[in-house]
């Protein structure tokens, strides 16, 4: 390497209005901008998506980079589950009560063939694709996706949750999507 | 199941614990349930749940062809997916009584112990994250890395590599593989070497694992322990040495074995392992013989595409693969590998047709796995945990 | 050959221990297998894993088959046992009609046969007579039907978003 990088690639503020000693902008811009550099994801890993992940996690794709150096294995703590192998119709309800479990704001990434539609295992034992159980927001194909297929996947994910409009989980659409999987009645 | 431990309670006026330990659960790689009675810290009984990634790998192989049925062996151990593979290309290598070729042996066998130091450096780098050291898993999935770009340049795959095909080899190794192979052979020893010194005479490491998870040999047979697990009690049983298959006779290796089958033997067993495989990676590069790479069976081995494209038996043969028309032996045939884990069989019912009539896997996790409750009665939480992480159980050969 | 006297071997002390409980003995491939009678199977692997000659003393696999067509024999186990000094490796098959699909267990010799004979119970619906704790394993416990039987279709028959229309299935 002939070139030194002097200046980190930090992240870039939000648009806003700036004078000496304030800078203005929108609160939602601000917590998009906090919330969507430091996710904490939950890593389900069920089979061989699990080895890619952590590769993922290792040094030489790191995910620490994009704020998620710190996995939550505790439901609670946690902001995206990342469901990553084949669920079988035995684990669904697991799958189901952890999401559950976990406190709004939270995002669903789907890892993998068999998480996303049930991959290359159409059997009687696994389910065809997580999102019969729970709401996904972003899927990732592959079988195991490569480390950078992830990456883009949660950078999608960055965008959603830098973007998320903050009257969101109240909104009649997101109380349709909960009744759809049969939770309505999530107090949070 | 009834708990020994209802007993011992009613006599003893205790009131025992219960700590659900799995599914998902940071330790345990892979989905798995232990419902554990505990006294205080001290584990009194266990019972184990499984089938929670069961994908009915039997059934599948009884409707597709022999040469679908290798993209399924991949996902059995799938830290170490090159081995499965090779070993259902020799089962029905067996079946249809194909000669291979030695060049195509020995590039399998290149292939293979590199699959089995990955499978070792997963797990003995999870025993240290179980254990507290995290540096281990990141210096060593930097080689891991290594070996995942070799792979690419045989099959195009990372991890579930479908490697190989029946008769032997689809390409030859180019001059990337080559030389990434001899770039790997030459800082695996130095990065091995590096991790070592992390772990193996660590105070701490050594306190932890020294006399954790013991199992003798004589209870080790009769569960049918094999590979690592049943070396590091003592026995040397190695599949490669008993039933050598792809020109492993030709080879100089050891069979490191442990004494007391506790979790530091298994973790030595296993670091010595990848010593040897990396001895025979040598030789078999220094005495690679020049040949073809796959055998002459055109009913089962797919024709290249130039040659289909210009040649009317390839274009026919290639026709009778695909639409499942080439003429398979009836007869049932069991071949065995040595995987990662253990001796991984593979016993095949043909009964003529396109598809296996019966596929049976003789998955080493799944036998060896049900010692588990056995080893850990008694012991420690924590030493449960190392227990599990140093059996090296993997889910997908788990349940299958 | 060295499989054929093998299979001599082991054909001359069963014979003479169990006359007709042997049914057939033959070479397969490399493997010596021996059908046994169904009742005696216990009988024939303890004296296997207990002569001092043979000393069977490990069980590489067990699993069961399903022969639709053989009627009145539908259902079977496959055992391998291995001499590891030796290295020795047979193979024994029972069979065994459908409707009366009970086996003596092995648990008591093997406690590696715990698991796998759960495991053929939950696949085939093979009883073992005096096995522990005999439930499925890998299934879902409220599965009520046996799904490696031939009969049964290996996708989900309940699924409403796939179109077979466009597959010619």
């Amino acid at each position: 390497m002939s070139e030194v990088i002097t200046k980190p690639n930090i992240v870039s503020a939000p648009d806003g209005h700036q004078q000496p000693g304030f800078f203005a902008t929108s609160l939602e811009k601000a917590v998009g901008l906090a919330r969507k550099n430091s996710i904490w994801p939950l890593p389900f890993a069920t089979s061989c998506c699990g080895i890619e992940f952590m590769a993922l996690m290792a040094s030489h794709y790191d995910l620490g980079r994009f704020g998620s150096e710190r996995l939550s294995f505790s439901p609670r703590q946690a902001d995206l589950l990342m469901v990553m192998g084949t669920i079988a119709k035995k684990m669904g309800p697991i799958v189901r009560q952890v999401y559950e479990q976990m406190a709004e704001p939270k995002w669903v990434l789907s890892m993998g063939a068999c998480a996303s539609s049930g991959g290359i295992f159409d059997t009687y034992s696994v389910l065809q694709g997580i999102d019969k159980i729970i709401p996904v927001d972003v899927y990732v194909p592959g079988c195991p996706p490569r480390p950078e297929q992830v990456i883009d996947g949660i950078m999608l994910i960055q965008d959603m949750v830098g973007k998320e409009h903050f009257r969101r989980r109240q909104s009649p659409e997101y109380k349709d999507l909960m009744t759809k999987y049969g939770m309505e009645n999530q107090e949070k | 199941m009834k708990f020994e431990a209802d007993q011992i309670l009613k006599e003893a006026g205790k009131q025992f614990s219960t700590l659900n330990l799995g599914p998902t659960h940071p330790a345990t790689h892979g989905i798995f349930q232990n419902v554990l009675k505990m006294d205080g810290e001290i584990i009194v009984d266990a019972e184990p749940t499984v089938g929670y990634i069961h994908r009915a790998f039997e059934k599948i192989a009884e409707r597709r062809p022999f040469y679908q049925v290798t993209p399924l062996t991949d996902r059995l151990n799938y830290c170490s997916s090159p081995i499965n593979n090779m070993g259902w290309h020799m089962t029905v290598e067996k079946l249809i009584k194909c000669e291979i070729p030695k060049r195509a042996q020995y590039l399998r066998v290149i292939i293979m112990e590199l699959a089995r130091i990955t499978d070792h450096l997963v797990c003995n780098s999870v025993i240290g994250v179980d254990s507290g050291a995290m540096t281990g898993f990141l210096y060593v999935f930097q080689l891991r890395e290594h070996v995942y770009e070799i792979y690419e340049e045989i099959c195009g795959a990372r991890l579930t590599t479908n490697i190989g095909r029946i008769g032997g080899m689809e390409r030859d190794f180019n001059e990337t593989a080559w030389k990434k192979l001899n770039l790997f052979v030459e800082e695996l020893p130095k990065k091995l070497e590096e991790f070592e010194k992390l772990l193996v005479r660590n105070r701490i490491f050594m306190d932890r694992t020294i006399g954790v998870g013991k199992i003798s040999a004589e209870r080790a047979l009769n569960y049918g322990f094999t590979g690592p697990n049943l070396r590091a009690t003592g026995v040397d049983y190695d599949v490669r040495v008993m039933n050598p298959y792809s020109s492993y006779e030709d080879f100089k290796f050891i069979i490191p074995v442990g004494k007391s089958g506790d979790v530091y033997d298994r973790f030595m067993v296993r670091q010595q392992e990848m010593w040897e495989s990396f001895s025979i990676i040598k030789q078999a590069i220094k005495n690679m013989p020049d040949g073809p790479f796959h055998a002459e069976v055109p009913e089962f081995y797919l024709p290249p595409k130039e040659e289909v494209y210009n040649n009317m038996e390839a274009l026919i043969y290639h026709f009778k693969i695909v639409m499942g028309e080439s003429e398979v032996p009836k007869g049932e045939v069991y071949h065995c590998v040595e995987g990662g884990n253990g001796e991984l069989g593979f016993y095949l019912i043909s009964d003529g047709g396109r598809c296996a009539y019966r596929l049976h896997f003789r998955r080493p996790c799944f036998i060896y796995y049900q010692a588990y409750p056995e080893i850990i009665k008694g012991a420690m939480l924590s030493d449960a945990i190392l227990t599990l992480s140093a059996m090296n159980v993997i889910a997908g050969e788990l349940d299958a | 050959m060295t499989e054929n006297i093998l299979l001599n071997t082991v054909d001359e002390k069963l014979k003479a221990k169990f006359g007709d409980a042997i049914i057939s003995s033959e070479q397969s491939y490399d493997f010596p297998v021996f059908v046994i009678k169904r009742e005696k199977i216990f009988d024939v692997v303890k004296f296997l894993k207990e002569d001092s000659e043979l000393a069977f003393e490990f069980l590489t696999t067990l699993c069961g088959l399903h022969y639709p067509d053989n009627k009145g024999q539908e259902l079977g186990v496959m055992y391998q046992l291995h001499n590891l000094p030796k290295n020795w490796r047979i193979r024994l098959k029972i069979f065994f009609p459908i409707n009366d699909p009970e086996v003596p267990t092995l648990t008591s010799l093997f406690s590696s046969a715990n698991w796998q004979e759960r495991q053929e119970y939950d696949f085939y619906g093979i009883i073992f007579k005096g096995h522990p704790d005999l439930k499925r394993i890998l299934n879902m416990d409220e599965m009520n039907y046996h799904p490696m039987r031939k009969e049964y279709a290996l996708e989900d028959g309940t699924r409403t978003d796939k179109d077979d229309s466009m597959f010619g299935r």
